[in-house]
């Protein structure tokens, strides 16, 4: 909602002497208790708060990881095996981090797919969706700098086929890279300013635009699972009659997700810190070397979607535009899908399907890129099979669902081809209590019809 | 009200189908993670061990550590863990002058080490974090005699390493089987067989090699220790924790409609 900000007056004299000269409480309560949201959140609106709970873990355990880090190439390696074992707690605040930085993608992909089930990039909320593309842009960006930092072969050997991307650029492609690195390879002129990028620069981008991306959010009122907007129906307050303060009611919802959230994450810290090569990767621990290439150089699992699309595509400038394309046409959802109904709930069947393909398209290009089908293929098909084909087939064809699902939804909603459910006027509670009190509950009939943003 | 219910209903199956297909594709990773391993024997090493690792400690410095490094892990911390008196391992596990608080350096100049062996051997602090346990200990059995190799040790696992079978007094010498080259493929090994016993029966060479592998996992991670005892402690709590926070929840939400 938009949040007029009303005034509290705290009846402690500081208190009251510091809001008359800076309205901090009365931002605050205007930003938690004042801020009214839908009450029908279901599971998928825990991870925007448990995105905001691991930035902030990320931060404060990054913070004790560079008092004993060293940023050097000749030091790197031992820094990180001395934090681990000469540091009081080390492990765990390392185990932390590391863990911190693969579920920050769990749950950030997990809220996005959240926000284009329900529609919630649609008019009014498309600044709220690009603000949250840029944090994923800034994130991968500050995931891969701080993977390069250990500065095991992985790193290394990453960093290097990552940075050479940047040489499919015509005419400057070299030079590019050799700027990116500060040398003639990845080495401790990249290692520095990657440090410097990882631990200042990106976390306050990233702390800058989460606010932007809050401020986007509580201005316009967050969407929910029906699709519909709480505050066309108000109470004689001016509240939205379906809205409840986020404060206390979302506050203690999250605590309650918080406390499962970290069960997961305590296990994995506790118990499977590497997650089987996934979150650690076994290359990792041993030492950058130039002159030793890992048998399969992959980043790691959050990034292998995309890395598949550009290992699928032959000649080398188209895979880098299409792998950087694969991202840039997640900023358009807004323009590419011009269906008028906002949640899946009352979408066509054709869209549910496409959606369906294209999280599982995502998963298989995963798959591909991981070098989980390298593996598999040979045990599947027989150890003559010819891998390549094999998996250039299987790589090509989910990368043409990944595309193909952007040209399939701009098709299917421009034409008018799909054909909605009624969207209901308020938002059904899945008891139907609310729906016995009212009996002069109208539903709203919506022809599907081109619709236009701006 | 039946509007609402079926359109519930529709949207619980689409739930269902989503999560089913992700679980497939997460199933597919994890079958194809489980095969990464495949064609190795399991070591079976336990943390919760600490005898084992003790023998396996023994076995390392005896064996070992004339040309291995273990160049993150300090004796005092060995001593420590492992639960042994400092002045026995410096009696009985320092045989280089080192102190207690040193890490375990071996003393083979580098340089000259790589003329004998044609390449250093390497640090060994971290191999059973970068190969894993179940490859320390299939390599460690897998040594055959092979006139062709400088040394005359080749190893079915890790082919043509450079390393001898510095174990072969307890497990005694292997012979491969050769396995004839079929058409546009390499000649290849089958199985090896013992030809000639050592002072230890198979199985227990096998304890030995899998004590030694303890020990490598042990030094790879000695966090591992405490993390995995103390783990128990943080999950109860934090179970503890969430159901306070669910209860918590439906406190507060008994008046949401």
């Amino acid at each position: 909602m938009a949040t007029a900000m009303t005034r509290v007056h705290p009846n402690n004299a500081v208190l009251g002497w510091i809001e008359d000269r800076l309205p901090i409480l009365s931002f605050l309560s205007s930003h938690t208790s004042g801020y009214y949201a839908p009450k029908n959140f279901n599971f998928w609106y825990y991870f925007g708060s448990l995105a905001l709970l691991v930035l902030v873990n990320q931060i404060l355990t990054g913070i004790f990881l560079t008092m004993n880090y060293k940023p050097n190439a000749a030091e790197a390696f031992a820094s990180v095996e001395y934090i681990m074992r000469d540091v009081e707690w080390g492990w765990l605040i390392r185990y932390m981090h590391s863990t911190g930085a693969s579920l920050f993608f769990v749950v950030v992909y997990l809220h996005m797919f959240r926000g284009v089930m329900y529609g919630s990039f649609k008019k009014p909320r498309e600044l709220v969706w690009l603000l949250g593309m840029l944090i994923f842009l800034v994130l991968m960006a500050e995931a891969f700098m701080g993977y390069v930092l250990p500065w095991g072969n992985m790193s290394f050997w990453g960093a290097k086929v990552i940075i050479s991307l940047f040489g499919a650029v015509p005419v400057i492609g070299d030079a590019l890279v050799q700027w990116i690195m500060g040398d003639y390879l990845p080495a401790d002129a990249t290692l520095n300013r990657f440090f410097a990028l990882h631990v200042i620069a990106l976390p306050l981008v990233l702390l800058l635009l989460v606010v932007l991306h809050l401020a986007a959010l509580h201005e316009v009122g967050s969407n929910n699972p029906d699709g519909v907007e709480i505050k066309q129906t108000k109470k004689p307050d001016g509240t939205p009659l379906d809205g409840i303060a986020f404060h206390p009611y979302y506050t203690v919802k999250d605590i309650f997700g918080t406390g499962v959230f970290l069960l997961i994450a305590a296990f994995i810290i506790f118990y499977a810190p590497t997650f089987g090569g996934w979150f650690l990767e076994h290359d990792n621990f041993i030492p950058a070397n130039n002159l030793v290439t890992p048998s399969h150089i992959k980043p790691v699992w959050y990034f292998t979607p995309f890395y598949a699309i550009v290992r699928m595509i032959p000649a080398k400038l188209p895979g880098v535009i299409a792998m950087f394309g694969s991202i840039v046409l997640l900023f358009f959802f807004p323009w590419i899908d011009r269906g008028p109904v906002k949640s899946i709930r009352y979408r066509g069947l054709g869209y549910k399907i496409a959606l369906a393909l294209f999280v599982l398209s995502f998963i298989m290009l995963g798959a591909v890129g991981a070098g989980v089908t390298t593996e598999v293929i040979p045990e599947w098909f027989g150890a003559n099979a010819d891998l390549t084909t094999i998996e250039n087939l299987f790589g090509r064809f989910w990368t043409l669902v990944y595309f193909g699902f952007f040209v399939f939804l701009w098709a299917y909603t421009h034409f008018g081809f799909e054909k909605t459910k009624p969207v209901p006027d308020r938002i059904q509670l899945r008891s139907g209590a609310r729906l016995k009190e009212t009996s002069d509950t109208r539903w709203g009939v919506r022809k599907p019809s081109r619709f236009r943003v701006g | 009200m039946t509007n609402a219910m079926t359109t519930k209903t529709r949207d619980t199956t689409i739930f269902a189908k989503l999560a089913a297909l992700l679980l497939v594709g997460l199933m597919m990773i994890g079958t194809a993670a489980a095969s990464e391993e495949a064609g190795l024997e399991a070591a079976n090493v336990r943390l919760d061990d600490v005898a084992s690792m003790k023998r396996g400690a023994r076995l390392f410095f005896n064996y070992c550590s004339g040309c291995h490094s273990l160049e993150y892990l300090r004796y005092s911390r060995l001593a420590e863990d492992l639960k042994l008196d400092p002045k026995d391992v410096e009696k009985n596990l320092v045989f280089n002058g080192a102190r207690i608080g040193d890490h375990a350096i071996s003393h083979m100049p580098a340089d000259k080490a790589a003329t004998w062996f044609g390449k250093a051997p390497p640090d060994l602090s971290l191999e059973a974090r970068a190969r894993g346990s179940d490859w320390i200990y299939n390599y460690l059995k897998s040594f055959y005699l092979d006139p062709a190799r400088p040394l005359g040790w080749n190893n079915n696992v890790f082919e043509n390493a450079s390393m001898p079978n510095v174990l072969w007094e307890l497990q005694g010498l292997q012979v491969a089987e050769q396995v004839p080259a079929e058409a546009g493929h390499d000649a290849t090994i089958g199985k090896l067989e013992l030809k000639t016993p050592g002072q230890q029966t198979p199985a227990q060479f096998d304890q030995t090699v899998r004590d030694l592998t303890a020990f490598l996992q042990y030094a790879g991670e000695p966090a591992a220790l405490q993390r995995e005892s103390m783990g128990i402690w943080v999950l109860l709590y934090l179970a503890f924790f969430t159901l306070i926070a669910y209860l918590l929840k439906l406190e507060f939400w008994k008046d949401v409609h």
